[in-house]
C-alpha cells in the first residue's frame, strides 16, 4: 500500500530556542485511520502546523501523497484537509458563503462549489444553519463547520487536531460514524485526541510523541498486546464484608458492592471467574477502571520522561 | 486552458469577490463616510471660504480643490480597506484558511490589492458624484485621470497591505493612517498650489510623493499642475512595482502569519 504520509528528521526550532520537534520520522499508509497522541508541547501541534504549511519547519522533509513540502506545496496542500484545533474562521461571515469561499481557494468553480458546500452542511446537520454568520453557532456546529470546510476540496488524507474538544457525548459519537464512514470512503485519516477511548474505537495504527519524538508507532492491536496487565471493576450481586479469597489475582474492595481485580494477561479471566462462582459471588457487570489505551500511554510517556528530563 | 492557471484565477476571482462583498456589506462604515465628509468640504471650505479666496490656478477655489479631494478620498478608503482586511482576518486567524489551501503569494496579494482598488474606485466614483452638485465637473484627460487614480489606489492598497503584515494589534493599523498618510495629503496640495510657498517650502513639497499624485489627478481633471506628469507617472509606476516586491517577500517569509 502507498504512503499517505511520509516524514523524515522533521525538526522544528521557535525563534525563542525552543526545540519542538527533534528529527521525527513517520510514515502513515494509504487507506489508514492514524492516532497522533502526546501530552500537551509534545510536538503534535506543531507536526500539523508543518504539515499544514502554518508552521516553518527547521529541518526534515515531509511528502504527501508523494508531494514534496518544499518542492510541490500546492500539490501537497491539494491532497490535504486540516480541522484544526483553535476555530479560525471568519466570525462575520455566513456558513455557506465560508465554504463557498474555501473552495474557490482551491480554484473550485462556484457552481460545483455550491453544491459540495449543500451535501456536507446536509452530511454535517448544519444545512439549517447556512444563512447564519459563524459566530451564532455553538461549539459543536463550530466543529462540524470545520469539518465541511476541510473536505470540501475533497482532500485524500484528513488530519483532525482534537475534533471532538468540548463535544457532548451524543455528538461525539455521531462525529465518529462520520470519520468511519469517510476512512470506509477511502480517505486516509489522522487524528489527535486526549479522549483516548476514541483512539482505541477509530484508529489502526497508532504514533505516540513525546518531547518532541516518536516514542511509539506501531498498531494498536500491536501496542495493545503490551499491556500485561489490566484493572477491572466488578459489580457484585450481594454486599461483601471482607475481601474474598482469590488465588492469582490481586483484589481490593472499593465498597460492599465494588470488586477492583488485577488481572495478568497470561492468566486470564476464566480462573477468576471460577473462583467466584466457586464463592458464590455472583457478578452482575465487569469493566475497565481506566481505559487501556490510557494505561499504556501513561507508562510509555512516563518511561520516556525518565530518558529525557528536558 | 491550464489547470493551474484556472484554479489560480478562480481564487484571485473568490478573493476579489470576498472583499467586496465585504465593504459593501458594511457600507455605513466604508461608502457613506467618505461621501459626507467630502460634501462638508466641497460646502464649507469649496463654497463659503472658496468664494473669499477666489481663484487659483486659473480655476475658482471649488473646482481646483475637488481633483484633491476625490484623491484624499480615494487613498484614505484603498489604503484602510487592505489593511483592516487583511489584519482582521489575522487577528481572527481566518487568515489560516488561506494558507493551507494551493493559493499563490502573487495571488493573495494581488487580490487584496483588487479589493483595495475597487472599494477606492468605489469611493472616488461616489464623491466625483457628490461633487457635481458643486461644480461643472469635466475630464480633461480621462487616460491620465484613470490611470493615476488606479494606481494611486494600487499603490496605497500595498502599504496598506505591507502595514497589516507588520501589524500585531489595532493600534498598529491606525499609527500610518493618522501620524503620516494625513499630514502628506493635506500637505500634499489638495488644498493649494505649491506656488504659494517660498521656494525652501517648494522644494520640500517635492518629496511628498502624495503631491505628485494629486497633481497628476488635477491634471487629469482641470489640465494644470505644479509637477511635471511624466514624473509623477514614472515615480507611481516604480512605487507600485517596489511595494509589491515588498509585500511578495514578506508574504512568502509568513512573517506574522506563520511561525
Amino acid at each position: 500500500m502507498s504512503s499517505a504520509l511520509s516524514i523524515r528528521q522533521l525538526t522544528k526550532t521557535y525563534s525563542n530556542g525552543f526545540q519542538a520537534l527533534k528529527g521525527i520520522d513517520l510514515d502513515v499508509a494509504e487507506g489508514d485511520f492514524f492516532a497522533l497522541l502526546g501530552p500537551n508541547g509534545a510536538g503534535k501541534s506543531t507536526t500539523i502546523g508543518i504539515l499544514s504549511s502554518l508552521v516553518n519547519k527547521s529541518g526534515g522533509t515531509v511528502s504527501v501523497f508523494g508531494h514534496d513540502l518544499d518542492r510541490d506545496p500546492a500539490g501537497l496542500k491539494r491532497c490535504l484537509g486540516v480541522v484544526p484545533q483553535e476555530f479560525n474562521f471568519n466570525q462575520f461571515e455566513k456558513i455557506f458563503d465560508i465554504l463557498v469561499t474555501q473552495a474557490g481557494y482551491y480554484g473550485i468553480l462556484p457552481k460545483v462549489a455550491r453544491e459540495r458546500a449543500e451535501y456536507y452542511l446536509h452530511q454535517l446537520g448544519l444545512w439549517d444553519k447556512r444563512d447564519e454568520a459563524s459566530r451564532m453557532l455553538s461549539g459543536g456546529m463550530k466543529r462540524r463547520l470545520m469539518i465541511a470546510r476541510a473536505l470540501i476540496h475533497h482532500p485524500r488524507l484528513l488530519i483532525l487536531d482534537e475534533p471532538t474538544a468540548g463535544v457532548d457525548i451524543e455528538l461525539r459519537r455521531s462525529m465518529w460514524n462520520f470519520l468511519i464512514e469517510l476512512n470506509r470512503q477511502g480517505i486516509t485519516i489522522i487524528l489527535t485526541t486526549h479522549y483516548l477511548e476514541e483512539a482505541e474505537q477509530l484508529c489502526r495504527n497508532i504514533g505516540i510523541i513525546d518531547h518532541g519524538r516518536i516514542v511509539e508507532n506501531t498498531s494498536m492491536r500491536e501496542l495493545l498486546k503490551q499491556l500485561h496487565e489490566e484493572v477491572f471493576l466488578l459489580d457484585l450481586q450481594q454486599s461483601l464484608r471482607s475481601l474474598p479469597d482469590l488465588r492469582g489475582y490481586r483484589t481490593q474492595l472499593l465498597d460492599d458492592h465494588t470488586l477492583e481485580v488485577q488481572v495478568e494477561k497470561s492468566r486470564g479471566m476464566n480462573e477468576l471467574f471460577r473462583q467466584l462462582a466457586e464463592q458464590g459471588i455472583e457478578v452482575l457487570s465487569l469493566r475497565n477502571k481506566t481505559n487501556r489505551l490510557e494505561e499504556l500511554f501513561v507508562s510509555l510517556v512516563e518511561s520516556n520522561l525518565h530518558k529525557d528530563p528536558e | 486552458m491550464n489547470v493551474e492557471l484556472r484554479a489560480n484565477l478562480v481564487a484571485l476571482g473568490t478573493i476579489v469577490l470576498r472583499e467586496i462583498r465585504r465593504f459593501a456589506r458594511i457600507w455605513p462604515q466604508t461608502l457613506l463616510p467618505p461621501g459626507i465628509t467630502m460634501v462638508l468640504y466641497f460646502a464649507i471650505f469649496g463654497r463659503l471660504i472658496g468664494n473669499r479666496i477666489g481663484e487659483m490656478g486659473g480655476f475658482s477655489y471649488i473646482e481646483y480643490i475637488v481633483p484633491g479631494l476625490i484623491m484624499m478620498a480615494v487613498i484614505t478608503n484603498s489604503y484602510s480597506n487592505v489593511v483592516s482586511s487583511f489584519f482582521s482576518i489575522k487577528f481572527q486567524r481566518s487568515i489560516e484558511e488561506l494558507l493551507v489551501s494551493p493559493v499563490s503569494p502573487h495571488v493573495i496579494l494581488i487580490g487584496f490589492a483588487l479589493g483595495g482598488v475597487c472599494r477606492g474606485l468605489a469611493v472616488g466614483v461616489i464623491v466625483s458624484v457628490l461633487s457635481m452638485f458643486f461644480i461643472n465637473l469635466q475630464v480633461h484627460h480621462l487616460g491620465v485621470t484613470v490611470l493615476v487614480v488606479t494606481l494611486t489606489a494600487t499603490i496605497f492598497s500595498l502599504g496598506g497591505f505591507i502595514n497589516a503584515i507588520f501589524a500585531r494589534n489595532f493600534d498598529d493599523i491606525s499609527i500610518v493612517p493618522t501620524f503620516v498618510l494625513t499630514p502628506l495629503t493635506y500637505l500634499g496640495g489638495v488644498f493649494y498650489s505649491i506656488d504659494l510657498l517660498p521656494p525652501f517650502w517648494q522644494s520640500i513639497s517635492l518629496v511628498n510623493p502624495i503631491l505628485h499624485m494629486v497633481n497628476a489627478f488635477r491634471y487629469g481633471i482641470l489640465g494644470v499642475s505644479d509637477i511635471r506628469i511624466g514624473v509623477a507617472l514614472a515615480f507611481m509606476l516604480v512605487a507600485s512595482a517596489t511595494l509589491y516586491a515588498v509585500s511578495i517577500r514578506l508574504l512568502r517569509s509568513g512573517r506574522g502569519m506563520r511561525q
